[in-house]
């Protein structure tokens, strides 16, 4: 029953930060220099009078401000999420277009680079004095102080362009027409350079919470009882060091996970990705009645999300 | 041992100063070298580099010059790194030294209030607030600052808790010191050399910030960076690599760099609090 009570808690602070979102999501629309009849009309071609004070009206932006608020949050509470009028599709419709190769990437990138980083960093933990350790920990700190789009662009460079190995951009090959088995290799061939690229930068973080933690867990009572008990050193560090060392990692990879999506912005730019990254840059040009705002609100709620979920998995109770 | 020997001892800081020290003669040498604005036309595009005198990086897909515009991008970045880190300060020290001193329901306010901060994703935010600003050096570095500053009131609010309770507060205390002062004049000088730590760091994920930005095409228009280098090359990245491959190596060391300067004063910072406590 506390379980039950606890999980219902973070649902609620989980909506609440939702809402907040949402409304300053609102704000920082009514911010946004320039007055969208305008520009709608300038898209559309028109620019009499009449016009903009239909288009006003229709869009309700002729109600004082708190009306529109609550059109604003009742219209995203049922998953309206504006018009692109530059498309011409609904908002929801487009992020839903978007979102799966978004998804395929953040995930992909995610595991490989906790798994990547967790084994970097034990081994870097290992060999805390030696040449090797410290070439590990260069080589982190070298991946994290490279920015991800410019990664991007050379990996198409060297694995793409001069030793053909992978294809450069988009999700899978246009005009093939794979199906199976063939599209999901297809398509495990677009991931590859691009999930590498955005793993590259968090197996950075990761190597280094790693080697730390693993390092500090080591100086603990129950690994010096270990020691003297005579268990071999590497069983030490696996079930006695790495294990309590997790647990810390594990918490921070999940507050990680909305920041990966962030850096995915990039990674989809750069690769030409169909993903919602460039989706988020050129929304918010076209002012309040674009995606944007839904958009928004999917990242930051997801990014809630999945830190709750994660903190409530690793640390039951 | 003197701060500088203590300094000198981590061999990486040292190499991290020296690259910092000479993109900072790359900033101040711009204009006396390319005194021209980087964004003119120079030259036949897409010149290779090494190929002509005067061009050593060569040309990029308008005909400016890569090394000019490499050059001034070096103080764009190491600018907005700076102020944009110096506004994050000043938003997150005195939340976070107030939530820690004061505890209670203030802190509980100002911390959810910073939580619902890093719960957006840092670079989806920054991208909509400069796009709703409208691109500029100031707008970057507010979206930058607004993005960066929750880590530094978490930081600063637990270096005032494990402080608040020590003897010499108390002792302030009972002498009959104001809270301003006490937070001002007995806290702050022994939470500083961290956050001297943290800041030459967080200069670092600015400049990354900003390039990234600039990448997009969310750069100020009237300056040249590197971001927007590497971001205007992209589509012409089988041709003409070499526009894309220098400005990234640049961000790559001056990042470097900070990181490691940041270490060495992290070691030599610690290793004089250790002795003197």
């Amino acid at each position: 029953m506390v379980y039950a009570r606890l999980i219902l808690m973070r649902l609620l602070k989980a909506v609440i930060v939702l809402f907040l979102i949402v409304i300053f999501n609102f704000l920082l629309i009514q911010l946004a220099s320039g007055d969208p009849a305008a520009i709608l009309a300038g898209e559309a071609g028109a620019a009499d009078q009449e016009f903009l004070d239909q288009l006003r009206e229709r869009f309700g932006l002729d109600q004082p401000m708190y009306v529109q608020l609550w059109h604003y949050v009742s219209g995203i509470a049922m998953l309206d999420f504006g018009y692109s009028y530059r498309l011409g599709v609904p908002g929801f419709d487009l992020l839903m277009e978007r979102l799966p190769a978004t998804l395929l990437l953040t995930g992909t990138a995610f595991v490989l680079s906790l798994v990547l980083g967790i084994v970097a960093g034990s081994m870097a933990a290992a060999r805390v004095k030696k040449p090797s350790g410290s070439l590990i920990m260069a080589l982190a700190l070298v991946f994290y102080a490279t920015p991800l789009f410019w990664v991007a662009l050379m990996s198409v460079v060297v694995f793409s362009v001069y030793l053909c190995w992978l294809p450069a951009y988009g999700l899978y090959t246009v005009g093939a027409g794979h199906t199976g088995l063939a599209l999901v290799l297809d398509v495990a061939k677009h991931l590859v350079l691009p999930a590498t690229t955005l793993a590259l930068f968090f197996m950075a973080i990761y190597t280094r919470m790693t080697r730390t933690s693993m390092l500090e867990a080591a100086q603990q009572d129950y690994v010096k009882t270990a020691r003297a008990k005579g268990l071999k050193p590497s069983i030490i560090q696996r079930r006695h060091v790495l294990r309590n060392a997790l647990l810390p990692i594990i918490t921070l990879a999940g507050l990680q996970a909305g920041q990966m999506v962030g850096g995915a912005i990039l990674t989809d730019t750069g690769f030409a990705r169909p993903g919602i990254g460039p989706l988020n840059v050129r929304s918010p040009w076209a002012a309040r009645l674009q995606p944007t705002g839904g958009h928004f609100l999917l990242l930051g709620g997801a990014g809630d999300c999945l830190q709750h979920h994660y903190r409530f998995g690793v640390q039951p109770g | 041992m003197s701060f500088f020997a203590r300094f000198a001892q981590n061999r990486g800081a040292l190499i991290g100063l020296i690259i910092l020290l000479l993109i900072i003669a790359m900033a101040i040498l711009a204009p006396l070298l390319f005194p021209e604005s980087p964004w003119r036309m120079v030259q036949r595009p897409f010149l290779p580099p090494l190929s002509q005198d005067g061009f050593p990086l060569g040309t990029d897909t308008m005909g400016r010059n890569v090394a000019s515009g490499l050059m001034h991008g070096a103080w764009v970045s190491l600018l907005i790194g700076l102020v944009s880190t110096s506004v994050a300060l000043l938003i997150g020290v005195p939340l976070g030294a107030i939530a820690g001193y004061y505890g209670g329901i203030i802190d509980d306010i100002l911390m959810r209030f910073t939580e619902f901060f890093q719960t957006i994703p840092n670079f989806a935010l920054a991208i909509v607030l400069v796009a709703i600003m409208q691109p500029s050096i100031t707008s970057i570095v507010l979206a930058i600052a607004i993005v960066s500053w929750p880590p530094v009131a978490r930081f600063v609010r637990a270096e005032f808790m494990s402080l608040r309770h020590r003897e010499y507060v108390e002792a302030a205390r009972l002498v009959g010191q104001s809270n301003t002062t006490i937070i001002l004049r007995q806290i702050l000088p022994n939470t500083l050399s961290p956050i001297i730590v943290l800041a030459s760091l967080m200069v670092a994920t600015a400049i990354l910030l900003e390039s990234a930005l600039s990448f997009l095409g969310l750069g100020d228009p009237n300056v040249m960076s590197w971001g927007y280098m590497i971001g205007a090359a992209r589509t012409v990245i089988r041709q003409a690599w070499w526009l894309s491959f220098f400005p990234g190596v640049a961000i790559l060391l001056t990042v470097l760099a900070l990181n490691l300067v940041g270490e060495g004063l992290d070691d030599a910072l610690n290793h004089k609090l250790s002795r003197e406590r």
